[in-house]
């Protein structure tokens, strides 16, 4: 019990080394550029038809479950008021980030994983380089520019859901129905969101690398990696969303 | 693990006295390794001098390939010194460290090719990165360190492109392209048929002999440490239990004739 909470607080710390390395990496002129964008486009491009699809059949669940306990208050007409800000507030961020983490989490620990058991990430300290630099700061910073766009394009499509029922199944109107969202959702709303978003995009992506990084075991510990990156990134992201939430409420 | 090998009876006949006498470039000094309850490395030491051929020997599962990464930074012992190039690695800043490694090359066993990088990027990758942008020099100098591995024209090529002997040659021409003081290799030629075996051995021996590189080698194959090696060193539990010139120690060290020859009952 004892080896094994001084394991988690060194595993701790060694994660914490990463991360200040990647943050001054960031704050840098230095940071790569070119795999920055080549990252943007995969994490963007690889996660955006299951967000889509995600979001807009969220969305359209999100929109038939509030009626169906609105209407017993008789306010069935405040769909849309709901479904926007559940959206934008909650499950925009929530579900973009999870989808993150199944979809690119999963993909980078397993490729960086597959790195280590070919000593390429060795190489590349044999051969002058800083892995941190070279794998995790281009993949944290593509994660950190690429999550709000693919949270704001979640928000639209959930929302157009919620909305597809709302005429369709709800017999409200679609002017009622986005007159509601333009009279509930704030911009601070929307800023919350994108706060939350990018603060998961970083957490999921960089606890990948980082098991990427100290994978053991050859090919077992590639897979025993992948489960354990996003295993520990969903929660991670479950339970950061409440303090996030917490504190942006406190402002 | 039981001991395979006789510990208490050691053997270290008297070095060759010219190798002595040059400087030690990598110097092992009673450095103990180990991961987690397992100990690898108990007390090993050991002293390689420039422009030596060397080859460690031991079982599977005694930290040979440990020696090397420990050479190179990669890895930091649990106790103990390892001097390279005659500063000490162990307390080494991550500066520090890459002024060490860029004396060094490294040969991995699997060669560690950069699986999305063509040859040519591959081999121009470690003098990209101390900041040689001018392309034609970097061709020029990718062209030239292919035509020494006997490589010429696949530049263009991937890595899944290449059969394991290729592979090898390519990092070797990655290894060297930096003109390393000394290289490393770990298990130069395992997986490889006798002519990819012999092409990697006159390699090497072409680089001791040309340009005084100092060589370490991990391997099993003992007819490769042969033709590559004047020095083994043989390690086990732990311990360095025989270190001197091939010839001799192969055949007046027991522990060493019974390993050459397989006989690994208890001795």
């Amino acid at each position: 019990m004892k080896e094994q909470t001084l394991r988690y607080i060194a595993d701790l710390g060694s994660y914490i080394r990463m991360l200040w390395h990647v943050i001054k990496d960031l704050a840098s002129v230095r940071l790569p550029w070119a795999p920055t964008r080549q990252q943007i486009l995969n994490i963007g491009l690889n996660s955006l038809p299951i967000i889509l699809l995600t979001a807009l059949f969220t969305g359209m669940v999100l929109a038939l479950q509030t009626a169906y306990g609105m209407q017993r208050f008789g306010a069935k007409m405040y769909v849309g008021n709901v479904t926007s800000l559940a959206m934008i507030r909650e499950l925009g961020p929530v579900l973009t980030a999870l989808m993150l983490c199944g979809r690119v989490g999963a993909g980078i620990a397993a490729e960086i994983a597959s790195m280590v058991a070919t000593e390429q990430v060795d190489a590349i300290r044999v051969l002058g380089a800083n892995p941190i630099r070279k794998l995790v700061t281009p993949r944290v910073a593509g994660a950190i520019i690429v999550m709000p766009v693919l949270c704001i394009i979640a928000n639209i499509i959930g929302i157009y859901g919620g909305g597809l029922m709302a005429v369709l199944e709800l017999n409200l109107s679609a002017q009622s129905y986005y007159n509601s969202i333009l009279q509930t959702v704030l911009i601070r709303d929307l800023v919350d969101g994108l706060i939350k978003t990018t603060i998961f995009g970083f957490l999921v992506v960089s606890i990948a690398c980082w098991k990427g990084l100290h994978t053991r075991g050859g090919t077992v510990g590639v897979g025993n990696t992948t489960t354990s990156a996003v295993v520990t990134g969903s929660v991670v992201i479950l339970i950061s969303d409440f303090f996030i939430t917490k504190f942006l409420l406190l402002l | 693990m039981k001991g395979v090998i006789d510990t208490s009876s050691r053997c270290m006949p008297t070095p060759v006295a010219a190798n002595i006498e040059r400087p030690a470039v990598a110097e092992i000094r009673r450095v103990g390794m180990k991961f987690g309850k397992t100990e690898v490395h108990r007390n090993i030491s050991l002293s390689i001098h420039r422009g030596e051929g060397v080859t460690i020997l031991g079982p599977s599962g005694t930290g040979k390939t440990l020696i090397l990464k420990m050479i190179a930074g990669l890895l930091t012992p649990t106790r103990g010194e390892v001097l390279v190039f005659g500063s000490d690695i162990t307390s080494a800043t991550e500066a520090e460290l890459l002024a060490v490694r860029a004396r060094i090359g490294f040969l991995f066993q699997g060669a560690a090719l950069f699986d999305s990088l063509t040859v040519f990027e591959n081999i121009a990758y470690p003098l990209r990165e101390i900041g040689e942008t001018d392309e034609d020099k970097l061709i020029a100098l990718v062209a030239e360190e292919l035509q020494r591995v006997g490589l010429e024209g696949i530049e263009n090529k991937l890595p899944s492109q290449l059969s394991g002997g290729q592979k090898k040659r390519v990092a070797l021409a990655r290894a060297l392209i930096r003109r390393p003081e000394m290289v490393l290799f770990d298990e130069p030629t395992t997986g490889l048929d006798p002519t990819a075996t012999r092409l990697i051995d006159d390699l090497i021996l072409a680089l001791q002999k040309e340009f005084g590189l100092t060589t370490i080698a991990v391997t099993h194959d003992i007819a490769s440490a042969r033709r590559i090696s004047k020095r083994w060193i043989l390690i086990d539990s732990g311990v360095v239990i025989a270190d001197g010139p091939a010839d001799e120690i192969s055949d007046h060290c027991q522990n060493v004739k019974n390993f050459i020859s397989g006989n690994w009952k208890d001795l």
